[in-house]
């Protein structure tokens, strides 16, 4: 329904990346392609090498092998080298041979913003000051005109922006908790509201409905989808739930073992055998 | 200048650097165990040694030797285990920047002590008959602990690697030191094997002081910080964990400070062993013999 | 709100003037050479040189033990800058009067000790910053050790004297001079913490990935810390240097660093004011209130036992090892003292009779 007009502009592009720790091949010749507008879904089961991608996109890993491009500009770009060359086990052409990673700081920089399977808040600090952190990168202040309080334009701002982005996840009233103190569900929206806070054109979310009963995992779904409209985002998700998957996603990547298996809208995913083998029947245990 | 000249200019440092890096292996030994199980630097394991050398002073002023000497072991012994059960058990689930913390503690704790004992004043260290009675090398002049010590070390190494790769408490300690969790899991009994790492490095550090100690006239409470410094350089140098490692690293850093004792480069012998550390962590942090670091995002 | 905020301002400002009117008031009445004016006057310092370690310990997360090495520099710098150019031949008999030939007024001295020491820490930051937890504390320490030894070797006396004492440079003798200059430091320190940037250091501390995808700049942020931290031990060397009238390379070794460490651990890792109240109970106990415990003291005709030379040490090392065991946060944790946290709890106590007791500030 919204991919009809952005179906050609491309913003992610993921080819041929390959990650390998030691001999286990976590992620093998995978290549895949977010536009804009988009929500698009990884999926498949436990291990399957789906945060290990997230990782790589990001600038967490290096990978062995591939290139990951962001609106036509390559961020990472790399192929083994040396001993590793040897050792390699992936499928990928070894073609590349550039090396580019970009930091996850520049990245994040560019417009793609994360959030973890495993929540990381900033754990000694208030709801409030994790949104604003994200605001940091933003400012133009260095530190001494932060120091000595040149930029309080700038910094009233920032905090507006991140009240803003609070309001927006509904955590408003809690802005002066410790993020920790939150429960779990609000933990999650707290990551998601610290990403949006980076202005980012694209947004990764690692499991976002992990722990939720069915009624949260609904509304949820919901608020993916509003946001993505009001910002003007991609989404780019894993998710186990596959009830959230099949509510929103407009296009599905299938991984087993570090490989793409299947790719196609969700109607063609839950038709495709391949898929009902590996990954559809574990799911229905799983929901 | 032709290799013979250089020889025998040099062999009187020469001497001197393989005895004291056997004794620096002695003492890291201690350091690498530790580490390759508790991921903790011992800061305090310096100063176990330093007051092994005091005990040793101060036995040898009541009893005769053959008592004094393995009183000074037996002592040492249970000190180690009673630092590490006073003041890092308590800790094993806390941060590991709070258990480097506790063991700078202990650090200050023991010199503070051994300066309160000792007064502030230097006590001479004992004569050892056998050891520090003096012999002569073709040009050089030493003490019969300089030509021991090696021997001694190597020894001690081999009991050591025999005990560790063919009984059943060495094999538990291969595991904890290479999976924590797991081997807790498997139940074997960590807190055992923790106090035998400790048994095993104070031991080794006491027999290392009588050996080093006899090479100079007194001990200090401060005569533990360096040596202790440049035996933990030489643990990280050979690769930490790694036993075999520790004893080259330790050879080695023996033998280049006295070498640049020798050169008239005094002031730099201790900046040398600290450049020396330095460059490995930056360009090969694993150390010679170490594995590689497992850690997870 | 804001009504509340301006109150605790001002009750914040009455209160330093106060300070600094005692300060002034100490000045006119201590014998300068007294016990109590030595002591205060290194309170002040070491106050400075424990709240900069804790900006990169307790404030970045990382885990240096370089503080003795960058005040050894500032110690350095501001001696081989200010020492006056009449008493150089004397002070440097054995190089020729050195190769130092000009002098600079004390507060250039000061500002330089810092650079040079913001310099040193940069170029060494490069490499060394890259190492994790303690690693990077061992290789601090190795840099603090290394630089020591170019400080004492005798190639370079022209410009550090050797290994003999630098001399002779002005000093100070009043308990403001101190006090004013740390003061200043701190707040700037604290103006840091409270910004952008310490926001971001407090980021990195908590979680170096998250932060990291909050698009903070790790090598960046942690070498400014590192530099920013190092530059406020140079200051704190250079007042130590003032305050011993004399400097001595061999005075800066590793247990300096260890002492300071272990104060900010008692105050708490991440506490500024923490940091502030451990140094002045630290050094008004070890250095003053408790020096009856080195002296033999006899009670009619009953010695008390232990006490002698050194047994202070002992008292206060197995204070330390009780505080590092079982309060474990130190005596603040990662709470400040201020004038809001204290009338917010004055205010709990009061609207909930006697019973709230737990207070997050």
């Amino acid at each position: 329904m919204s991919t009809q007009s952005a179906e050609n502009t491309n913003i992610l592009h993921v080819e041929h990346v390959t990650m390998q720790f030691g001999g286990v091949v976590a992620v093998n010749d995978l290549s895949l392609d977010v536009n804009e507008g988009e929500i698009v879904a990884l999926i498949g089961p436990n291990g399957a090498g789906k945060t290990t991608a997230f990782n790589v996109i990001t600038g967490v890993y290096e990978p062995t092998n591939g290139l990951v491009s962001f609106r036509g500009t390559p961020i990472i770009e790399n192929h083994p080298k040396g001993k590793m060359k040897k050792l390699y086990q992936g499928d990928a052409p070894l073609s590349y041979d550039k090396s580019i990673v970009k930091t996850p700081d520049r990245i994040t920089k560019l417009g793609i913003a994360r959030t973890f399977q495993n929540i990381r808040l900033f754990k000694k600090m208030t709801v409030f000051e994790n949104v604003l952190i994200a605001r940091h990168m933003r400012s133009n202040a260095n530190f001494l005109s932060a120091t000595f309080r040149l930029n309080h334009a700038e910094e009233a701002a920032n905090r507006e922006e991140a009240m803003r982005y609070l309001e927006m996840v509904g955590l408003a009233d809690e802005k002066d908790e410790l993020a920790t103190s939150l429960p779990y569900g609000k933990q999650r929206r707290l990551e998601i509201a610290r990403a949006l806070a980076t202005e980012p054109t694209l947004l990764l979310l690692d499991e976002p409905a992990a722990g939720m009963n069915p009624q949260e995992t609904l509304e949820l779904a919901a608020f993916i989808r509003e946001i993505k409209e009001k910002l003007h985002l991609s989404v780019f998700v894993i998710e186990h739930h596959m009830d959230l998957i099949m509510e929103i996603s407009d296009r599905i990547y299938v991984l087993d073992f570090g490989k793409l298996i299947a790719t196609g809208t969700p109607e063609e995913i839950q038709n495709n055998p391949r898929v009902i083998e590996a990954y559809l029947g574990v799911g229905d245990e799983d929901a | 200048m032709d290799f013979a000249s250089f020889f025998s200019k040099n062999l009187p440092y020469l001497l001197a650097g393989i005895s004291v890096g056997g004794q620096y292996a002695l003492i890291a030994i201690g350091y690498t165990m530790v580490y390759g199980i508790l991921r903790l630097i011992n800061f305090a394991h310096g100063d176990i040694f330093m007051v092994a050398g005091l005990l040793m002073i101060y036995s040898t002023t009541v009893f005769p030797l053959w008592v004094s000497i393995p009183l000074t072991i037996v002592v040492t012994v249970i000190l180690g285990m009673m630092v590490e059960k006073v003041a890092y058990k308590p800790l094993r689930s806390a941060p590991r920047m709070s258990v480097m913390i506790s063991a700078i503690g202990v650090s200050y704790l023991l010199q503070n002590l051994a300066l309160y004992v000792t007064g502030g004043l230097a006590k001479p260290y004992p004569a050892i008959p056998g050891i520090s009675a003096t012999v002569t090398i073709g040009p050089a002049t030493t003490k019969w602990v300089t030509i021991i010590t090696p021997f001694l070390t190597l020894l001690l190494v081999v009991l050591l690697m025999q005990l560790i790769n063919h009984t059943k408490i060495g094999m538990a300690m291969r595991a904890v030191a290479n999976d924590f969790e797991t081997s807790r899991l498997m139940g074997i009994q960590v807190d055992a094997v923790i106090s035998m790492t400790f048994i095993i490095g104070s031991f080794l550090a006491a027999v290392g002081s009588l050996l080093y100690f006899s090479n100079y006239p007194s001990v200090v409470p401060t005569s533990g910080a360096m040596p202790g410094l440049k035996a933990f350089v030489a643990a990280v140098f050979g690769g930490i964990g790694s036993i075999p490692g520790a004893v080259i690293g330790a050879f080695i850093i023996g033998i280049s400070e006295n070498i640049i004792k020798g050169a008239g480069w005094t002031t730099f012998s201790d900046a040398f062993t600290f450049a020396l550390l330095i460059v490995v962590l930056l360009v090969k942090p694993t150390g010679l013999f170490g594995e590689g670091a497992k850690d997870k995002v | 709100m804001n009504k509340d905020k301006m109150i605790n301002g001002i009750i914040s400002a009455i209160l330093l003037a106060l300070l600094f009117g005692l300060v002034v008031l100490l000045d006119h009445t201590l014998p300068t050479t007294g016990i109590a004016m030595t002591v205060l006057q290194k309170c002040c310092i070491y106050s400075l040189v424990a709240v900069s370690m804790n900006l990169l310990n307790g404030f970045t997360g990382l885990f240096s033990l370089g503080q003795a090495g960058f005040m050894l520099l500032g110690a350095y710098t501001y001696g081989i800058l200010t020492i006056p150019v009449d008493a150089r031949p004397s002070v440097y008999q054995y190089f020729d009067g050195g190769i130092v030939q000009f002098s600079v007024p004390f507060w250039v001295g000061i500002l330089a000790a810092g650079c040079v020491a913001a310099l040193f820490a940069w170029l060494i930051g490069l490499p060394v910053l890259r190492l994790k937890s303690d690693y990077l504390a061992i290789a601090t320490l190795g840099f603090a050790e290394i630089l020591r030894a170019f400080c004492q070797w005798d190639k370079l006396g022209g410009l550090t004297n050797g290994s003999n004492m630098l001399r002779k440079y002005p000093s100070f003798n009043t308990l403001l001079f101190p006090f004013t200059v740390s003061v200043i430091c701190i707040a700037v320190i604290v103006l840091l913490i409270n910004s952008s940037y310490g926001r971001a250091f407090k980021a990195i501390r908590d979680d170096e990935v998250a932060a990291e995808a909050m698009g903070i700049n790790l090598a960046h942020h942690k070498r400014m810390s590192f530099c920013i931290s190092s530059f406020f031990a140079g200051i704190g060397g250079a007042l130590l240097a003032m305050f011993q009238t004399t400097v001595q390379a061999s005075a800066f070794k590793t247990n300096m660093t260890y002492e300071i460490l272990l104060v900010v651990v008692i105050g708490g890792l991440g506490s500024v004011t923490g940091s502030i109240i451990a140094t002045f109970l630290f050094y008004l106990c070890s250095e003053w209130w408790l020096r009856f415990l080195d002296s033999e003291i006899m009670i009619g005709a009953f010695k008390v036992p232990l006490l002698r030379p050194g047994f202070r040490k002992v008292v206060f090392s197995i204070v330390i090892m009780v505080i590092v065991l079982f309060a474990r946060k130190g005596i603040m944790g990662d709470r400040e003292f201020s004038v809001a946290a204290v009338r917010r709890w004055f205010g709990k106590h009061r609207s909930s009779g006697s019973e709230g007791k737990e207070e997050k500030a």
